[in-house]
């Protein structure tokens, strides 16, 4: 067995430290971005913003991707201690790195030919499918049975079947049969989007619910009843709610109307978090010194924010308002970054230092990377919000404004969100750097000092040091 | 007495109802039970949406032209900047209903030539004819203007 543990946390390791990499991409695309709106113009002979655009959206959902996939690769391993072929795992890291390479190349050079978001070549989308069906085959062969698993067992499962059948069906559009129509084509685009997101997220939540058993040394959570309760919601929404991306397209009735019911489920997960409130603050200050607990609690409270904007943008009545504004930008930003990021920075300080202790001037790094991105996302959250505002009252209102005149009277609140990037950056190299140094500085020493027997307890261990 | 009964039988009702629940939520059998139930529903639900889609009319189809159109579109990423029904990029305005708003002479003077944000892509008169008839398939299919919209008491919107 501990050959394997070995072999799983390398893999998982590079899909990490990949991830961190694409992350720091994606938010130098994201800041030349945002520049472009307040310089027009700017880079716009080299670096268009039709380069940038998928180059910011694909890094940040290529290091979601990667690490939602490294941290399944280690801690299902660290779940089943079960054996998995070497040439299978390295055969499926190798083909998502190097479609991620050729991807990014190519909108470099502003080859397209693809759709918001998977902007690329259709032809690439075959590896990335491969990546996908071997991710799910190597879930399913590790798990084997699904009896008395805990719930993040069941997440890791579903994420990889929904992560495989979004993408497939995200990229049905090159059959004529659905993409002769704008409304066939973007009504499928975006039930597989919407769904897409779901998977991604079953497979972050489902680490970090095992991280938390992992910090808090037990495990009777992730086997309760509402962790299955919340598991099926969450699930349930996954499948049908997509529908609230698309209330203002003139598509299927039913499908607005039962997205809108399916969403409004979600008032559950909500009143649980308001519930468990005072639980929650409990437990942050009994585990709060704990690094990875710190992002896992910045990331209960961007749910609760992300959740409750949600909630009130899948009731169509608002989302008539809201839609196609920065409302949605600030939406898409607390979830990646507030949620997403913040999970799986938790899961990379677990995992990368698992064996290695981050050194006194690495934790005050950390440390003050970590409150300066809670703050300048904040920040960078309610100027998208305030744009969006005055976005929305521009196109509620009959005084016929043009848009770019509409553009300049969101310009400060452009700058805003520039200012508040700048920091965000900032504030994810302190955290980004110390961790991939610290990770790198552990690899040589572990070729030189450690054992295989000693490197294969530290992995396999349930408990970790306190950073 | 009846009420004795009535109270017995409530307290074994109860009983039963958390057994029942109890079985439910850990039995192995029954979560799987709830997760096939709903993977089934999804794919009902999918393949239904595949064989009925929205837009099933000839007339309702791009023509060779607008699909050549929706090809440029899509090689040159115009979803970065602009929006479609609301999707899309922020940089540049939402193009849903700019054939019938705006019209062809303008729409052409932007592709020629760019402006201070937009490269020129250099297009040929037959790929801009590509795209206008792509923006003019679009403009035919709805209106994105969210004024068009209408909430009732349910906060759903027609």
């Amino acid at each position: 067995m501990e050959p394997f543990i070995k072999k799983g946390n390398i893999t998982g390791e590079s899909y990490l430290i990949v991830g961190l990499f694409l992350l720091f991409s994606g938010l130098l695309f994201g800041l030349t971005g945002s520049l472009q709106y307040i310089i027009p113009g700017f880079l716009k002979s080299y670096l268009s913003f039709e380069k940038v655009r998928p180059l910011h959206v694909s890094s940040v959902v290529f290091w979601i991707l990667s690490g939602a996939t490294g941290s399944v690769f280690v801690y299902l391993a660290q779940h089943t201690k079960r054996e998995a072929s070497t040439g299978f795992i390295k055969t499926q890291f190798y083909l998502f790195f190097a479609s991620v390479v050729v991807i990014l190349g190519s909108y470099m050079i502003g080859i397209f030919g693809g759709r918001e978001y998977w902007e690329f070549n259709p032809v690439l989308a075959v590896p990335l499918m491969a990546v996908c069906l071997l991710f799910l085959v190597h879930v399913v062969k590790s798990i084997r049975s699904l009896r008395q698993q805990p719930v993040y067992v069941w997440m890791w499962l579903t994420g990889a079947i929904f992560l495989l059948f979004t993408f497939i069906e995200s990229n049905l559009w090159v059959f004529p049969y659905f993409s002769r129509n704008v409304v066939n084509d973007m009504t499928i685009q975006w039930k597989s989007y919407g769904s897409m997101v779901g998977a991604w997220n079953m497979l972050i939540y489902g680490s970090s619910m095992f991280l938390m058993d992992k910090i808090s040394g037990s495990d009777t959570s992730s086997h309760s009843k509402t962790a299955f309760l919340l598991f099926f919601t969450g699930l349930f929404n996954l499948m049908f709610n997509w529908g609230h991306h698309i209330y203002t397209l003139p598509t299927h009735g039913y499908i607005k109307h039962i997205s809108y019911a399916v969403s409004m489920t979600e008032l559950f997960i909500l009143g649980r978090i308001i519930y468990n409130w005072s639980a929650t603050v409990n437990k942050s200050k009994r585990y709060f010194h704990h690094l990875s607990f710190r992002f896992l609690l910045a990331a209960d409270v961007w749910v609760f924010l992300t959740l409750l904007l949600a909630i009130l943008m899948s009731v169509p009545g608002i989302n008539r308002y809201t839609h196609g504004t920065h409302i949605t930008v600030a939406h898409t930003m607390g979830a990646t970054i507030g949620i997403n990021t913040f999970i799986l920075l938790a899961i990379a300080a677990d995992i990368l230092t698992s064996n290695c202790r981050f050194s006194v001037p690495q934790r005050k790094f950390i440390n003050r990377g970590f409150w300066l991105t809670n703050i300048s996302l904040l920040l960078f959250w309610c100027s998208l919000m305030v744009a969006g505002i005055l976005k929305a009252k521009w196109q509620m209102s009959n005084h016929n404004i043009p848009f770019s005149s509409m553009m300049l009277q969101l310009k400060p609140w452009f700058f805003a969100f520039f200012i508040s990037g700048v920091m965000l950056l900032s504030g994810f190299s302190l955290i980004i750097f110390p961790v991939l140094k610290n990770i790198f500085s552990c690899y040589s020493k572990r070729e030189k000092n450690i054992t295989f027997h000693e490197f294969s307890h530290y992995s396999s261990t349930k408990t970790i040091p306190v950073h | 007495m009846y009420y004795k009964i009535l109270v017995n039988i409530q307290i074994k009702d109860k009983f039963v109802l958390k057994y029942l629940l109890y079985l439910f939520m850990f039995s192995d059998k029954a979560k799987l039970l709830v997760f096939l139930t709903l993977l089934t529903a999804f794919s009902v639900y999918s393949t239904l949406l595949y064989i009925n889609l929205p837009a099933t009319a000839t007339s309702k189809q791009c023509n060779t032209d607008a699909l050549r159109g929706k090809q440029l579109w899509q090689a040159h990423n115009c979803n970065a900047c602009h929006q479609v029904y609301g999707l899309g990029g922020y940089l540049g305005p939402d193009l849903t209903n700019v054939y019938s708003k705006k019209g062809t002479a303008y729409i052409t003077a932007f592709l020629k030539n760019g402006t201070a944000i937009m490269p020129n892509f250099h297009l040929s008169p037959e790929e801009i004819k590509s795209l206008l008839s792509y923006l003019q398939h679009i403009d035919a299919s709805g209106t994105a203007d969210p004024k068009h919209f209408t909430t009732n008491n349910y906060g759903a919107i027609h």
